[in-house]
Parts: C-alpha cells; structure tokens; sequence
C-alpha cells in the first residue's frame, strides 16, 4: 500500500499545511482588517497584490520566491545576515514561499466577513465600554467565525494542493522538501501507478471533505449581523 | 443653572453636500428632542456628542465634564465616555443571548459606577421573559427593548437615541412608548432623543431644539417651542401644543375625566385615569376654532375663554394661526382667513376657544 516515502510526504505535508495556516492565520488577519477599513487609496493595489497568486502561475511565483530568497535577493540577504542561511531547498523555505501561494484563499475571506458586518459592531461595543481591543475579541472575531473558518479550510487545502512552488523553492528532497503532491509525480515518471493511484485517492477524498466542511460552516451563505 | 446641570455642544462641519453649524445649550436634565426633517443634521450632532463621529475644532461639555475641546486637545474616546448609545436599528449582538447582550456593558463598568441594576434595566423594559433567547428570534420591537436595556444597564450620565422607533411599525411604537415614558418618569437620566416624529416629541420631551438644513431653528421647552408662532409652518399638519394637566374628577354617567390647566378645565374621554394624575395632553391647532360667545348650541364641550395674542401667516394662504391665552397657557388655533376677516380678529380680542379634539398623551 503505501511506501515509508509515501508515509514521509503525507507528514511533512500535513505538517507544511499546518504551520502554514497558523502563520497566515497571524499575518493574514491584520492584513484582512486593514483591507476592510481602509479608506485609503492603496486598498485596491494592494488588494490586487494580495490576490495575485490566485491568478499567477506558480511557477512565476516560485520563480521570484526563489531569486528572493537566493544569495542575492533580500530574503536571501535578511536570512543570511540572522545566521540562518539560505532558505530554497529547504522545510522552511517551503513554508515562507506556501505563506506568499496561500495568502488570499485566508485573506479573502476574513476580509469579506469583516466587510459584511461593517462598522456598527464596532460602534455598539464601543457605546458600551468595550476598548478597540476589546471589542476586536469579544465581537468582531465570534461574528466573523465563519469567515475564519472557511480561511482555516482553504488555506490549509490550498497548501496541500501547491505543487509548481514546491518544485522552485523546494526541489524534490526526501522528508524535508517532497510533499504528497510531488510524490505522486514522482511514482507516475516511474511508472508505479498503484503507487500513485493511492496517494491521488487519499488526496481526493481530503479535497472532498475539505469542500464538505466549508458547507457546514456556510449554511444558509447569509449572515445574520443585521438583525 | 450651574454648570454641572447643562449641556453644550458647538459643531462645525462644511462638506459640498452637507453642512452642520450647531451652538447650542441645553438643561442637562430631562429629555431634549432633537426634531428635524431627515437629513437636517439631528443625528450626526447625537453621533458627534457620543464621540461616534469626531468632528475637529468641536467642543462638547456634559454636565460639568469636557468631553471635547480641540482648542486643549481633548478628546474623550467613545469607550470612555459614560453615555448610553440606542441606535435606530437595536444592532444586538447576533452571537449572544438577550442577558449576555445586557450584560456586555455591565461587565465593563467598575461596580462602584453602577447606578441602575442589571434587574433593574431588565424590569424595566420587560424583557425578563426573553433572557435566554437570541436576537433573530425576536420581534422588531422586542430586540428595541433589549437594545435601551443594555443601554440603561451601563448606568449611563445621558442616554442618545437615535430614531429608536423608526424602523418600526405603528403597533410596535405603541408598544414601546409606554416603556420610554417610563424611563423618563422613573430614571434621574437626561436624554437627546433624534426623531421627525412630533407625535413621538409630544409624548417624550421636555426640551425641543429644531433642526433646518444644519443649523438650529429654534431650541426652548417643548410647550413654549410648540406655542411660538413662527415656527407651526414647520410643523405642518402637526402644528398645537401640548399642556400639563391634573386629573380632578369623574363623570361615570358619560365615561369622561375632567382635567385641569391653569386655562380652566377640560372634559376628555375616560381612560382609566386616577384622581390627582398628572396627564400630558395635546390640542392640535386644527381642532381649535374661535367663537364671540360661548355658544350653548354647540356639540363641542370643550369652551375656554381666551385672549388673542397673536396673528401669523400659516403654510397655505388661505389659512391663518392664531396664538391664544389661556390663563397664561398659550394655545394655537388654525382658521381661515376669511372666518378671521369676518370674527374681525384682532390681538388683544377677548373670544372663546372651541376645542375639538384632545389628545391624552400621558
């Protein structure tokens, strides 16, 4: 059935996914926040940057993830300067450039739901004692839970999926760099299709299930705020 | 009046489309209708006062604390300030019950500020019954209720309320006025109440400040505001006053009360009144017409003797309104201009005003 290599490219990409997600989480929500109250001229451009992955190549995007992070790009400079070294071809590497590929399917989202449920929110909590802070845990984040969730879901999902970044940044590297996506690759060249076809089903039915669980957080697709 | 009991507020703002010029003083007692056609600037004043809307170079005094003044840089974020805020549509929390809602405010305030009771607000707007329910399974009028509750449950020093009842319908608004009158009679709260409803201001306010197009018309007590005669054009339909009475007596036999104002007495349909209630009533201009004599022959029972004070033109050129006195109570009477030209009304005339309809508005 499945190979320990097989084993090794299901962990390390669940563990990509994970930590990937968690640090979208992070940086994705202030960036979903601005973009949601802004007024300023730069939300659209950088609404657009933000989007761009979903319409650009991959292999584009790991292209310039690749020169950025490489000897003479300034993520290469940045990370070589704190001791760490050069990130292509690395778990880490991998994470930094999932983190760019991923951006809008947690972004989006957490933007709409905080766009859907306006200003008022904010202005009751704050008729009623609650801080900027405060009001941001006790009102916006439970009223916008569905957005996150559905961030959480596609975030995570999008990660799995990735595999011309993968393939720029990380190469193909046994437990370190060889996600599930590039096994699967890896098995077709080499004619092993048994191989391939179970590592394809359980990629399937994780999509599958990814897709189900989206519906369960969305309902009815209405949000209930106005009332 | 010291300082500590008034309020006031000066505005600026000038956009292309809107401008807003407001100076105005107000007791800091009681409750001050902010009236105005939509659009006249009543609501984004009540949203600058709670700091909802910042409007640079504005100055703001609450009963003897600075809200803002630009001019020493202060400016009191809106979490600090201690108002309650209804808005128009109750915008509950839609992920938290009725009594996790009421309390969200509650919890925030130091005990030690705490003036009106969790129960206490919840009594008072009568909405014990719905504590564990969520805000979409209630009715518009109910989430209203619940709304002016977790506004009264932070034991606020003035209560803003923006339209509460306009997003209701008729039913719904005779279902919450009895609680709003409550809170004025029960509360030691003073409240700006934004409304383009005179029905709503009759019943409500003891203060009336006018709004036109961004500037105040006119600011004074509601019974003076109501009697002046440069201002009914405004008014409209609507335009008459409303008077303070006692409740003095029954007649069982025709199911009337007899209520008595400095301007003599009145006879108005019985509505379960007790004796020595104070009754809140108010005459529109439309049903006061002016006789010579106290006519004998008349269906109306209502006949005061009055003296004219006063004589302007009214919305339509056919009509005129005339203001009255009642022992020392103004009145307002509406009547063609042609039944003036032939009564030959004069102010300072001695006549007898001919009131048709009374209005109990508690």
């Amino acid at each position: 059935m499945l190979s320990d290599t097989d084993l090794g490219a299901l962990s390390l990409t669940l563990r990509l996914a994970t930590i990937t997600t968690l640090l979208l989480l992070l940086t994705g929500t202030p960036i979903a926040w601005w973009l949601a109250r802004t007024r300023s001229w730069l939300k659209v451009p950088l609404g657009a940057l933000v989007a761009l992955p979903i319409v650009l190549p991959p292999s584009v995007l790991g292209f310039y993830l690749l020169l950025a992070m490489g000897p003479s790009g300034p993520i290469g400079h940045f990370t070589q300067a704190l001791g760490i070294g050069m990130l292509p071809f690395t778990f880490w590497g991998l994470v930094l450039a999932s983190t760019f590929y991923s951006l809008p399917f947690v972004v989006q989202p957490i933007q709409n739901a905080f766009e859907a449920m306006g200003e008022r929110p904010l202005e009751v909590a704050a008729t009623l004692r609650a801080s900027p802070l405060d009001a941001f845990v006790s009102v916006v984040l439970p009223l916008a839970k569905p957005g996150f969730l559905t961030a959480i879901v596609l975030g995570f999902a999008h990660t799995v999926g990735e595999f011309g970044v993968v393939l720029m940044i990380g190469g193909n590297i046994p437990d370190k760099t060889r996600v599930v996506s590039v096994q699967i690759y890896d098995h077709v060249e080499a004619l092993e299709y048994t191989q391939a076809h179970w590592l394809a089903a359980i990629m399937v039915g994780f999509a599958f299930a990814a897709l189900l669980m989206l519906h369960v957080f969305h309902p009815t697709g209405r949000r209930k705020w106005r009332q | 009046m010291i300082a500590a009991d008034i309020i006031r507020a000066r505005f600026r703002l000038d956009y292309s489309d809107f401008s807003l010029d407001v100076d105005l003083e107000v007791p800091g007692r009681g409750v001050t209708a902010l009236y105005g056609a939509s659009g006249s600037g009543k609501t984004t004043l009540l949203r600058a006062v709670a700091g909802l809307t910042r409007i640079s170079g504005g100055f703001l005094e609450v009963n003897g604390q600075v809200w803002q003044d630009d001019t020493r840089g202060i400016f009191l974020p809106v979490h600090r300030r201690p108002l309650g805020y209804v808005f128009q549509e109750a915008s509950l929390f839609a992920h938290l019950t009725v009594r996790r809602n009421v309390e969200y405010g509650l919890k925030r305030m130091p005990p030690s500020f705490r003036t009106v009771s969790m129960g206490r607000a919840i009594e008072l707007l009568g909405i014990g019954h719905l504590l564990e329910r969520m805000p979409a399974a209630l009715s518009g009028g109910e989430r209203q209720r619940v709304g002016i509750a977790r506004a009264l449950a932070t034991s606020p020093g003035i209560l803003l309320m923006d339209e509460p009842l306009a997003a209701l319908d008729a039913r719904r608004k005779e279902e919450i006025l009895p609680y709003l009158e409550r809170l004025h009679e029960e509360l030691n709260i003073p409240v700006f109440y934004v409304s383009h409803s005179l029905d709503e201001v009759a019943r409500l306010a003891d203060h009336l400040v006018l709004f036109e197009q961004g500037c105040i018309l006119a600011s004074g007590t509601l019974v003076e505001m109501l009697a002046r005669l440069d201002l009914p054009m405004r008014l409209g339909e609507d335009a008459g006053v409303v008077l303070a009475t006692t409740v003095i007596g029954h007649d069982r036999q025709w199911h009337l009360s007899r209520l008595n104002f400095a301007g003599g007495d009145l006879w108005v349909r019985d509505s379960s009144t007790v004796l020595q209630q104070p009754m809140r009533i108010r005459i529109l201009a439309r049903d006061v017409s002016i006789a010579l004599s106290p006519a004998a022959d008349s269906s109306i029972l209502n006949v005061l003797p009055v003296v004219v004070t006063g004589l302007a033109d009214d919305a339509h050129p056919a009509l005129i309104l005339a203001q009255l006195d009642a022992g020392g109570v103004p009145l307002l009477a509406r009547l063609s201009r042609r039944s003036a030209a032939a009564l030959e009304l004069r102010v300072g005339m001695n006549v007898w005003a001919q009131i048709k309809a009374i209005a109990l508005i508690g």
